[in-house]
């Protein structure tokens, strides 16, 4: 089966330090790629690549088998790629529905000529989003910085799922949640694939990654050392991937 | 720490629902506060003629305010907007001796160079907005440098001198009413009545300055667009996280740059009022200070030079509390020296408030 996105051979320096080393991987439709490796492995820069916030220094995207032109974010989410960052990346002065609709605001006519935000609708929206992820908010007027951690989460995952992405990318997704907004999340993320979302999942937890990931690749340093079906592996020899013991498992 | 739990956790009042809306406008309570205070201690402060005059004699920075309240909100800061202000003054005063010299009329005088000056405006604000995105240049930095440029070129234009010999008109339409009344007897509109003696025109109760409706339009017109546009969700989303409006796909640059020209293009505006208002063109160092009241006006409106927060309103409140502060002190016979302290109380006052209460917007 084709790939819904591809990378070729990407790379990225900062400086000296080569942060992403001529990676390759590939996403299907309806799938969930985990991408795993310690800290200062590279991940988020590579997904910060795909998702148009750095240039890579080499290398290509392809999307739908055709090569893409991914110079800024906006590219990427008029390419129907998603971001859900690590630093989850909210305005916190303003409210719900203003960041799941920041840059697309929906916008209505007033006094018949003046275009002016509708914040009613987008938070009647935002409040839509958030019940089909049974996630409760106790008041969309409130901006972002009065919510907790999880509930921020919420909402940047509700943000991307909002746009009817092809892919989405979730980096850490559950490192700030309770055990059951957790659980909502990996459920999210198989709701998602059945809908032929492509998911490409970045996690330190094992066991999100073998609770909903189909396939895995694992970055060291930069490069990519190993890619696993996840059926066909087990967590000891994907934690030898990636602090690079060679006692475990074999390089491919 | 959040702030409204900081609040909440140990302040009692100010934890409570009205301490909250007392905190988050404390701004505009203290003015009402202060009206009524000087009324009680000020002869003649509690007057449509003293009240019409701050108002009037606030135009400039009130224009000026508005242009900090979009370039703050967005985290940064413009130091040029007095300069750019005077040399707009300046340039509009040079236009006019020169187009007048050239035999046009007054009025086309008039127009063309408001026309030239405003449009050269935009470029202090352009050039501002390209150093501080394209080189990244902290705004403090980018705009003193402009605040340097802007007051150099003033000098060389005016050599240091008020530039006079310009037409009669301006003065008069810069200072008219919209009413001119006799108790009892007679309205007109615009000016006093044609028939009726100079030095009796203090018999006349003046109402509404033509000042007043112009600034009420700039000010409704740019607190719309920052509340309720498109341009004004962009530029708080910019204050409130620079990453998150860049991943949103918000062209952020752009943005900075059109907040930056926005700003020198309302220092324009206020330049060619002020030709209005003085029927000259004025440079003065003083200019210096019109950026640093716009900007503590604009905090004592309850924005944060963090970015992210501030109104168009707010800061109108935070211009006439600085303004009646100084008139009513004045007014009330005290000492100068007092009044600068004052201001400067009141200034960190405001900025204590607003570490308090971040969530306002
Ligand atoms: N903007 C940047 N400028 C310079 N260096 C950077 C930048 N972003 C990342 N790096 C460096 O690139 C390397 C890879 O960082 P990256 O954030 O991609 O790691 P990561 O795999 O996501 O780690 P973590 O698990 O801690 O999130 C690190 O050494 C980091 O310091
Ligand atoms: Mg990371």
């Amino acid at each position: 089966m084709d790939y819904l996105l591809e990378t070729r051979n990407i790379t990225k320096r900062f400086g000296g330090l080569t942060a992403v080393d001529r990676v390759s991987i590939g996403l299907r439709a309806g799938e969930a790629l985990a991408v795993l490796g310690d800290n200062g492995a590279g991940k988020s820069t590579l997904i910060k690549i795909i998702s148009g916030v750095h240039k890579p220094d080499e290398g290509e995207i392809f999307i739908g088998g055709k090569p893409a032109r991914i110079d800024s974010p906006m590219d990427a989410l008029a390419a129907g790629i998603e971001t859900i960052y690590q630093d989850l990346a909210l305005a916190e002065n303003l409210d719900v529905g203003a960041n799941i609709f920041l840059g697309r605001e929906r916008m209505k006519r007033s006094l018949g000529i003046l275009k002016v935000l509708d914040d009613q609708a987008m938070r009647e929206e935002a409040q839509k989003v958030l019940d089909r992820l049974d996630i409760h908010i106790p008041s969309l007027k409130k901006t972002i910085r009065t919510l907790s951690g999880g509930q921020r989460q919420a909402v940047a995952i509700s943000r991307s799922i909002y746009w009817d992405a092809k892919v989405l990318i979730m980096d850490e997704p559950t490192a700030a949640l309770g055990v059951a907004e957790q659980k909502k999340v990996l459920n999210l993320v198989r709701t998602l694939k059945d809908q032929g979302i492509g998911i490409i999942i970045i996690s330190h937890q094992m066991y999100d990654v073998f609770e909903v990931a189909d396939r895995l690749a694992v970055m060291r340093r930069g490069v990519l050392v190993g890619e696993r079906i996840v059926k066909e592996t087990n967590p000891d020899e994907v934690v030898g991937l990636i602090v690079g013991s060679e006692t475990v498992g074999k390089e491919r | 720490m959040n702030g409204e739990s900081a609040a909440r956790d140990g302040k009692g009042f100010l934890g409570t629902r009205a301490g909250q809306a007392l905190a988050t406008n404390w701004a505009a309570f203290f003015l009402v506060l202060m009206l009524i205070t000087f009324s009680l201690t000020g002869r003649n402060f509690l007057s449509i003629v003293n009240f019409q005059n701050v108002v009037h004699l606030q135009t400039v920075p009130l224009l000026l305010a508005i242009a900090e309240t979009f370039v703050i909100i967005t985290g940064g800061i413009d130091l040029s907007v007095g300069f750019v202000m005077g040399l707009a003054s300046v340039g509009a005063a040079k236009l006019m001796q020169l187009f007048l010299a050239s035999g046009l009329t007054p009025g086309l005088s008039i127009a063309l160079s408001m026309l030239i000056v405003l449009a050269g405006s935009l470029v202090p604000g352009l050039v501002n907005g390209i150093v501080i995105t394209k080189f990244k240049v902290p705004p403090f930095i980018a705009t003193m440098g402009m605040f340097g440029i802007a007051n150099g070129l003033a000098l060389r234009i005016s050599q240091g001198y008020p530039m006079i010999g310009l037409p009669d008109v301006l003065p008069k339409i810069g200072n008219s009413y919209l009413l001119y009344v006799r108790p009892g007897d007679f309205v007109s509109f615009f000016a006093k009545p044609e028939n009726f003696p100079d030095n009796r025109v203090r018999e006349l109760l003046r109402l509404i300055p033509l000042s007043l409706p112009f600034i009420l339009i700039v000010i409704a017109a740019l607190a719309f667009t920052l509340r309720r546009g498109r341009f004004g969700r962009h530029t708080y989303a910019l204050g409130g996280s620079m990453d998150a409006s860049i991943r949103s796909g918000i062209a952020v640059d752009a943005h900075l740059v059109k907040v930056y020209v926005l700003s020198s293009a309302l220092a324009g505006l206020a330049g060619l009022f002020n030709i209005f208002q003085t029927g000259i063109g004025n440079y003065t160092t003083f200019n210096a200070q019109y950026e640093f009241f716009a900007v503590a006006a604009v905090v004592v409106g309850g924005a944060s030079l963090a970015g992210g927060k501030g109104r168009i309103w707010s800061s109108v409140v935070g211009v006439l509390v600085l303004a009646f502060l100084e008139n009513g002190l004045a007014i009330s016979g005290v000492k100068p020296f007092y009044r600068y302290i004052a201001v400067g109380v009141l200034l960190v006052v405001a900025v204590v408030i607003d570490k308090l209460f971040p969530d306002m917007r």
